[in-house]
């Protein structure tokens, strides 16, 4: 129980003085999942349309392997996307392992197959809904798709909080390919982490309250601007 | 299906030989049809009879397994050129205004443009004052109305509907009759399904009755009504049950 005060204590301590180390490592956390979220979204969303409005053979299982990839460990998506930047790898001339790109990239592999799998389950239902007046408007598979992703914005906006919900808590594979250097690549998670094998308890409580409380806040003001942009239910 | 290339009109309107199918089981046909001319053709039957299938399958919605279907003009103009009015209309999560510009915009009308023609359309059906409500907040008049309008926004030649007055109130029956009066004064062909008997006396100018998929009987809505020349059509008329 103590320890659990001393976390919330620290926790005040760090938000209400700016601790210019929070400060960092929030702002990266944010921006690795943040990026990570928009660019899984400008491809899972798409994708997940594209799946909703197309029939074609092998499709279903197309489906059954987005949804099974929901699930996939992130240690192995940061082993995978190790090899694939490091030196010797593929893209090591790129030199991005251990940048906060790295990072980005391996969040990106674990959200897209989420953000398309809730992204089609909400457009699929759409389409059950608007396949026949699509069709009988004339409207194009392109305009069809473009449809289900502006019909469906506020079930979308769900898959992309449940994508950040997921990456700002991430830890496995940020940790593998970003490598948790100080004033470069280490976040919210790396450095609870880190505080827990030192030892600092009440530190690393301190900085999950945060990162629980920044989850919150991002989730909420999502929410809000979703809201007062006027849409129609 | 096949299509004539030719004149720009989309009509006549063949059915031939056609058959559609759903799941293995025959759900309409074999159907000869000409949809030609001017005019209100209303499809009468008993439920389950076929009538909504008929009319998919004018709008190429319902894909035939036997037969084919032909019209006049380009080979994409099948849909262009016609309106569908379902009997449950689906909303867009939109304006009533933006519900109307939406066909318009798939076309390629710029949105100022097709909000004007909507805006146009809507005072035409009696809705200009709900223009930027939610759609999907309409009463059930309101957005069979909102239908109609955004199946005539686009001026088809031909007009299909099914049911548009199921479920409606008497007041709202007759502004949907009254809509559809005055398309067909200005010259859009209209084949419209109804299970009211009433509704056909009052609009049709044509009479195709239907029984289990097929055409059984057809022609001026007069003679029809004055004397059918099938049993199951005076039945029909009768009140009777007809299987």
């Amino acid at each position: 129980m103590g320890e659990i005060l001393d976390g919330l204590g620290a926790a005040a301590v760090l938000v209400f003085t700016l601790d210019p180390y929070l400060v960092e490592i929030s702002l990266r956390s944010l921006a690795v999942t943040l990026s990570a979220v928009l660019v899984a979204s400008l491809i899972g969303l798409p994708l997940g349309a594209w799946l909703a409005v197309r029939d074609f053979c092998g499709r279903r299982a197309v489906v059954i392997v987005l949804n099974g990839l929901m699930g996939l460990p992130p240690v192995v998506v940061g082993l995978f996307v190790y090899l694939l930047l490091s030196r010797s790898g593929p893209l090591g001339v790129l030199g991005l392992l251990f940048t906060p790109w790295a990072m980005i990239l391996a969040q990106v592999f674990i959200l897209l197959p989420l953000i398309a799998s809730i992204g089609l389950q909400v457009m699929g239902d759409l389409w059950e809904e608007y396949a026949e007046m699509l069709t009988s408007l004339d409207a194009t598979p392109t305009q069809q798709m473009g449809t289900l992703l502006w019909e469906g914005r506020h079930g979308l906006l769900t898959a992309a909080l449940a994508g950040f919900g997921r990456g700002i808590g991430e830890v496995g594979a940020i940790m593998i390919v970003g490598g948790n250097i100080d004033h470069a690549t280490r976040v919210l998670t790396t450095a609870i982490t880190l505080e827990t094998s030192r030892g600092n308890f009440a530190l690393a409580l301190g900085l999950g309250l945060v990162l629980i409380a920044l989850a919150l806040t991002v989730t909420a003001a999502m929410h809000l601007i979703a809201r007062n942009r006027g849409t129609h239910p | 299906m096949s299509r004539r290339a030719g004149s720009r009109g989309l009509l006549p309107l063949e059915l031939r030989a056609a058959q559609a199918e759903r799941a293995g089981k025959r759900v309409a046909g074999p159907v000869d049809l000409v949809i030609a001319g001017r005019g209100l053709t209303c499809v009468i039957g008993p439920n389950g009879a076929g009538k909504t299938s008929l009319l998919k399958m004018l709008h190429g919605l319902l894909p035939l397994s036997a037969g084919e279907l032909r019209w006049q003009g380009a080979p994409e103009g099948l849909r262009a050129r016609q309106g569908f009015v379902f009997q449950t209309p689906v909303m867009l999560r939109r304006s009533v205004l933006e519900n109307l510009a939406y066909p318009l915009r798939l076309h390629g009308l710029g949105r100022t443009a097709a909000r004007a023609r909507a805006a146009h359309w809507l005072e035409r059906v009696g809705l200009a004052a709900l223009g930027e409500h939610p759609a999907r907040g309409l009463s059930g008049g309101e957005r069979q109305k909102l239908a109609l309008a955004r199946a005539l926004v686009r001026e088809p030649e031909l007009l299909l509907l099914d049911e548009p007055c199921a479920n409606l109130d008497g007041a709202a029956t007759h502004a949907i009759e009254e809509i559809l009066q005055a398309a067909r004064r200005e010259g859009t062909r209209i084949v419209m399904t109804t299970h009211d008997l009433g509704q056909a006396r009052r609009l049709a100018d044509e009479v195709l009755f239907v029984v289990h998929g097929k055409i059984h009987e057809s022609g001026p809505a007069g003679r029809f009504f004055e004397a059918p020349r099938t049993g199951e059509a005076r039945a029909f008329l009768n009140g009777e049950i007809v299987r």
